[in-house]
């Protein structure tokens, strides 16, 4: 909690001075963000991280549609059920080519860059705009479940008691059920109530995605309301609410943000895996595990017709990868057991 | 000791109860219609006589008495049976499988556990052998090669690293098919000289001196177990190498070390024991990860057991059969926490002196 002071200067602190940019941030967030630049495996994946924000934020660009159609829709090639490899052209109902095509390859025919799944959905399209819903979906079941966790948490220890007890014995119960298989049954209930698509597995996946918020943060909090800065606190009278916002719970945050990283990649994949089963996102969705529920009607012929495993597949597994490197190396940076040990 | 365990036994059933509570609230999204599932075999079309039924097993009564009868069953007043109540192990009709939800499951169990058995076994060996290698070679090639395997691991979704290997497999290679087992083993089984002892059919082909069935049920389960046991596999070296890496900087290492004793013994004696604590409570959750695993690897591998069915029943909605999957995984994950921390206190002096 030093270096919470700004100063113009760079001053000695512990012995050792620190520069202007490391006493505006403070020490602790210095640190973490020193870490993170500096080590290869959280670079790679802060790279990758800014790859999928750019395709997200480009898709218009990238796989334009028609104005006015839905671009979470993919469009479809006709109706045929045999997939069409990579680099075949558009037959029916071309969506508009993208104005960078003809400049970089030459061609004035748009094609399938990726290929049409059964029913010739363009793979590409799915795989481009699906980007923005694993963002989505990652970010704000993480979001919701945050701060549904950190809410929980910080009453349950705040209060003590039998509010603690209350809370802490509700959290295990939601927890006595294996995280996707609670997603998987919620959705179903939840589908006739909300109708289908997505926002029954997204809700579901907010309803049992808070308890390891919860209960972090409560334990961080009783750890730091012992500390003496807090006994201080109280003995010159300050308020509770003050103490617990002011105080603590700026303190014990962190931990819980951290996990919030590295839950996204899990959410975003058992999201996938209820798409991949059917459940949430409709036939033609731009979502990547609805894209890879297409291999299952060709399985006998998957060396053949790779491409709709292959390029969903890889870019899910990519999306994943690039949360768990920045949060594999958050962790090791936030765990002071582990420094000097790298 | 005896303290603890008691404390720990008390909170079972109230953990049971908040179990029950839960689903048991989930099924109040459903009309009173779809409810009746829970008794009835088939809903009636008819208007006058859907409302017999409703009245009759109490679904329009308030929640409290629905719960108790969801529990206990309700009592037909003529014939004097009992019918419903999870207690007595009736979870209702399974639309989506067309037979009672516990024939189902009594059905397709012993093929999901063939699955799961085989694949624990891999889990807990390879894991914790390469999280030792790893630690003990900190920083070393083989340790960074670890940690990628670790990373990459628990980064590929199961049903993908699935596709890609069928991908390889079967459909290039033409080694291992999906399935549960070929057609002509099959029709063996079903005939008469076939004893089904257990329904696992690698046990069953063995003691039945088969072994060509064996062979083939082996072949058709390569996949799915792979499937299965990869991510956990991930997740034990990765829980292993970093508990190892921390006992490996105790001071009594050290010592052992300082006496002069071989690093085989230091590590294997010394680190080992309190190296694995924290696998232990892994090892708990991976079996229950591995039962709720295969509900994507079944589907996968069209291999039939419980999993596939649960998936089949969510599609479509069925969410009576679907809701009592997850009760009975449920119940599976509240048993096996109790046991780990039984366990633990067991081997770990630290808990049941607190």
């Amino acid at each position: 909690m030093t270096g919470k002071e700004t100063t113009p200067q760079s001053e000695i602190i512990g012995g050792r001075t620190i520069s202007k940019l490391e006493a505006w941030l403070g020490t602790d967030t210095y640190r973490m963000l020193k870490g993170l630049v500096t080590n290869p495996i959280s670079v790679i994946g802060l790279l990758l991280l800014a790859m999928f924000v750019f395709i997200a934020a480009a898709a218009p660009i990238l796989a334009p549609v028609a104005p006015g159609a839905d671009p979470y829709h993919i469009p479809r090639d006709g109706y045929g059920s045999v997939p069409k490899p990579p680099g075949a052209d558009w037959t029916h109902r071309q969506p508009p080519m993208p104005f960078w095509w003809k400049a970089v390859t030459g061609h004035d025919q748009w094609i399938h860059l990726m290929g049409t799944a059964s029913g010739q959905w363009d793979i590409y399209y799915g795989v481009i705009w699906g980007t923005r819903t694993a963002l989505f979906v990652g970010l704000s079941i993480t979001l919701v479940g945050a701060v549904v966790g950190i809410a929980i948490g910080a009453i349950s220890a705040y209060y003590g008691g039998w509010v603690d007890m209350v809370l802490m014995r509700i959290t295990d119960v939601f927890m006595a059920f294996p995280f996707m298989l609670a997603a998987m049954t919620l959705s179903a209930v939840l589908t006739p109530v909300l109708g289908k698509g997505i926002f029954p597995p997204i809700v579901a996946l907010m309803a049992f995605g808070w308890m390891g918020f919860a209960r972090l943060l409560r334990s961080d909090i009783l750890s730091i309301r012992e500390r003496e800065y807090v006994l201080a606190a109280k003995v010159i009278g300050v308020r509770d609410s003050r103490i617990m916002f002011k105080h603590i719970l700026p303190n014990a945050i962190f931990p819980s943000l951290v996990l919030g990283s590295m839950r996204i990649g899990s959410y975003v994949i058992t999201f996938a895996s209820l798409s991949f089963l059917g459940i949430g996102a409709e036939v033609g969705f731009a979502d990547w595990g609805q894209l890879l529920s297409f291999a299952r009607a060709w399985m006998t012929q998957l060396t053949e017709y790779w491409y709709i495993v292959i390029y969903p597949g890889t870019i899910l597994v990519l999306f994943v990868l690039s949360w768990n490197l920045v949060g594999d190396a958050l962790r090791d940076v936030l765990d002071p057991r582990m420094q000097g040990s790298r | 000791m005896v303290n603890y365990i008691i404390r720990r036994l008390l909170m079972v059933p109230l953990l049971l109860f908040g179990v029950t509570v839960l689903i048991f609230l989930m099924l109040q999204f459903l009309s009173p219609v779809e409810r009746s599932a829970l008794y009835v075999r088939d809903i009636p079309k008819n208007e006058r006589v859907l409302e017999g039924v409703i009245r009759k097993y109490g679904l329009d009564k308030p929640m409290y008495v629905q719960y108790w009868n969801w529990l206990v069953g309700i009592k037909d007043q003529s014939t004097g049976k009992i019918e419903g109540g999870i207690l007595r192990g009736d979870f209702g009709y399974s639309r989506t499988a067309s037979q009672p939800v516990v024939d189902m499951i009594k059905h397709r169990f012993p093929a999901t556990i063939e699955l799961a058995l085989l694949a624990v076994v891999p889990v807990l060996f390879g894991g914790v052998f390469l999280g030792v290698l790893g630690a003990v070679n900190h920083n070393k090639f083989i340790d960074h090669f670890v940690r990628i395997f670790a990373i990459v691991g628990w980064s590929f979704p199961d049903f993908v690293f699935g596709l890609l290997l069928l991908m390889i497999f079967y459909a290039t290679l033409g080694w291992f098919p999906p399935g549960r087992v070929s057609d002509w083993a099959n029709q063996v089984i079903q005939s008469g000289q076939f004893h089904s002892y257990t329904h696992m059919i690698t046990l069953d082909a063995l003691l039945n001196l088969r072994f060509d069935i064996f062979w083939d049920a082996l072949r058709h389960l390569i996949l799915p177990v792979i499937t299965l046991a990869y991510l956990w596999w991930a997740l034990t070296l990765r829980v292993t190498r970093s508990s190892m890496l921390e006992t490996l900087r105790q001071d009594y290492i050290t010592t052992a070390r300082s006496k002069g004793l071989a690093e085989k013994v230091v590590i294997m004696r010394h680190a080992l024991p309190n190296g694995l604590m924290p696998v232990v409570t892994l090892a708990g959750g991976t079996i229950v990860g591995l039962l709720s695993g295969v509900v994507i690897v079944e589907t996968v591998y069209n291999y039939p057991g419980v999993g596939s069915a649960a998936a089949n029943a969510a599609v479509s909605l069925d969410v009576i059969t679907v809701l009592a999957f997850v009760l009975l995984n449920g119940f599976i994950l509240v048993m096996m926490n109790l046991l780990v921390d039984i366990l633990y206190a067991y081997i770990d002096p630290r808990v049941r002196l607190d």
